[in-house]
């Protein structure tokens, strides 16, 4: 005979979770009979000495507070196979009220579902206990046929709401045991917070890795390729002499274009990540954007040492972008870059003595350049009165 | 004169060796990498070095540092670095000591064949040749108060003096007559204080000592 699924699901591992919650009530009440201790031997009478007989007891309830947490952990483990997550402190007030308060009385329910599922089996089986009992231990009622009917069906139904209350109770204490003794949701979202910085590092630097591959990748192809061509126009230019007047300006305007093309993409190239900048660092590379930006620029570069890769690009590209903007916006005479190591912290300011009213939100590269220096965790601050001076302050984390 | 060539694209190396040839060197080794240049500087004791800046293994900077090697093992030999970039940090190595027989330019200049050979051949005589971006750089570093003394034509004239240029180069360089040319030049040795002096490469020297890189 096939039952039914809905009869037979409460069914499914009922036995499995009644022995989950039979071993947790052992835990529980195990753990409850600690604060019985004082008063196995008669124990304090008066009012405050049994509060503080309780309150001792509850302390060393919360110094147990660990293990009891490894043996919960241990008892889902088991019977269950659920994995409650390890909290970032062994000890909390929250995994104290669940030893306390939310288990004990998981463990309760858990006991009043053990005896329901006996009394329930004792009621449904009553036609065998009526014909295996002795004639006169026989109690007189049951042998009448319609009351040990009512009981057999009183005994199922019993067992079928044993059944359903055992799984709801498993259910519940899994959810108070994730929630209490696993990490809360602070921690849970600190943990969060620390994989995605340190994914997002990782973003970061692969796209910087990415760009010195493409930056060597034209620098040893394209851009030698390109170079030997030139040099070879300019040996044609000097050695053949005697060519027709058209084919020297064909030549003479190849030589050109392969020159411009040359310069083009060096300045692409250097975009992408300056070679002497991984070569040398900061000092050397920042003095090249200075000598190529059209206005004079003072410049002081004080570091003891090499900040990480990708911080020195970060920098590099903010005084890159900001003295680009000086020379687009700003009306400037001149400008000065400083960059100096405070701490665990890489300054980099960036001054022009220009017209002001620079807006970071507007759509030059200031928004860019934030996002830049917000992709290694830096702040970006810009003070530009109208009527200037224009300050680009940018702080980048590095390790002292 | 006898050269040896370093350069790790074979397509430059080639160009280079011609435009070597036809500006009447004997190119007697050319060699992918620092190592075997030095190897070939030692077999060969040739007049002239030209290497690229960046080649195998590292790809950074290998280029200068085996320049500091010739110039220190065999200071007879006149050394020309190429670079795809000119940065004042590798001139500054390379000027530090002697500047004699010192040239330090972008390979792009290459293309503009005559003025490379020109270029070669005042290096290879003992003179300087630096490509006009590594200098207007060295002169930013150290724009301190006596550069700024200087009008921007006297500017002008220190930038083309301390790339190795003659009177006359400057002269052709700027479209003024010669004398225009040394008249300035007197002015600017006096605003900098600094002593007259007769051999072109001289200049340059007292120009970077100046600049803090002699």
């Amino acid at each position: 005979m096939r039952i039914p699924i809905p009869l037979r699901r409460p069914f499914d591992g009922a036995g499995r979770a009644a022995v989950f919650l039979a071993v947790g009530g052992l835990v529980q009440f195990g753990a409850l009979a600690v604060l019985a201790v004082p008063w196995l031997d008669g124990g304090p009478t008066r009012a405050t000495s049994c509060l503080l007989a309780l309150a001792v007891m509850t302390g060393v309830l919360g110094a147990a507070c660990p293990v009891l947490t490894r043996a919960q952990r241990a008892r889902f483990r088991a019977w269950l196979g659920v994995e409650i997550p390890v909290a970032g402190r062994s000890w909390s007030w929250r995994q104290v009220g669940y030893h306390l308060v939310a288990g004990p009385l998981i463990a309760l329910g858990g006991a009043l579902t053990l005896l329901l599922w006996a009394a329930a089996a004792v009621a449904a089986t009553v036609y065998v206990w009526v014909w295996a009992l002795p004639p006169d231990t026989r109690p007189a009622q049951v042998g009448y046929a319609v009351q040990a009917a009512y009981l057999t069906v009183a005994g199922l139904a019993g067992l079928y709401g044993a059944a359903w209350l055992s799984r709801a109770l498993v259910r519940l204490d899994t959810r108070a045991a994730t929630d209490r003794l696993g990490p809360s949701r602070a921690e849970v979202l600190e943990q969060r917070v620390e994989e995605v910085a340190a994914s997002r590092a990782g973003v970061v630097d692969a796209a910087d890795a990415e760009r010195r591959r493409i930056e060597r990748d034209l620098h040893d192809g394209a851009q030698q390729r390109l170079v030997s061509m030139a040099v070879n126009l300019g040996l044609a230019k000097v050695t053949l002499k005697d060519l027709p007047e058209e084919a020297r300006q064909v030549i003479d305007e190849a030589h050109r274009e392969a020159k411009e093309a040359i310069a083009e993409l060096g300045n692409l190239v250097r975009g992408l990540h300056p070679a002497v900048l991984e070569d040398r660092g900061l000092d050397a590379a920042l003095s090249g954007i200075a000598e190529r930006t059209p206005l004079p620029v003072g410049l002081t570069v004080d570091l003891a040492d090499r900040p990480a890769p990708t911080v020195e690009a970060v920098a590099y590209f903010v005084v890159s972008e900001a003295l680009a903007n000086v020379v687009k916006h700003a009306r400037a005479n001149r400008a000065d870059v400083r960059v100096e190591r405070r701490g665990g912290i890489l300054l980099v300011v960036v001054t022009d003595d220009g017209v002001g009213g620079a807006d970071p939100t507007g759509g030059s590269g200031l928004a860019g350049l934030a996002k830049r220096v917000a992709s290694v965790d830096g702040t970006f601050s810009i003070s530009s009165p109208v009527g200037g001076p224009t300050v680009v302050t940018v702080e980048l984390p590095c390790a002292p | 004169m006898r050269a040896v060539i370093a350069e790790d694209s074979v397509l430059l190396r080639i160009g280079l060796v011609k435009v070597l040839e036809t500006a009447g060197f004997d190119v007697v080794a050319e060699t992918g990498d620092a190592e075997a240049l030095l190897a070939a500087m030692e077999e060969h004791r040739p007049g002239l070095a030209v290497l690229d800046v960046r080649m195998p293994p590292g790809f950074t900077d290998e280029g200068v540092r085996a320049a500091l090697v010739i110039r220190k093992q065999w200071p007879d030999t006149a050394v020309l670095l190429l670079s795809q970039y000119v940065e004042e940090r590798y001139a500054a190595d390379l000027l530090s000591g002697d500047t004699r027989g010192v040239g330090y330019l972008l390979k792009e200049r290459v293309a503009d064949v005559e003025e490379f050979i020109d270029a070669l051949r005042r290096v290879a005589g003992g003179g300087t040749a630096l490509d006009p971006q590594v200098v207007s750089q060295l002169l930013l570093r150290r724009h301190s108060d006596p550069l700024d003394r200087l009008t921007p034509r006297e500017r002008d004239v220190l930038e083309l003096m301390a790339s190795g240029r003659s009177n006359a180069g400057i002269a052709e360089g700027l479209v003024v007559s010669e004398s225009a040319v040394a008249k300035h030049i007197n002015s600017i040795l006096a605003k900098l204080d600094l002593p007259k002096a007769d051999a072109d490469h001289r200049r340059v020297l007292a120009v970077l000592r100046f600049l803090g890189v002699g």
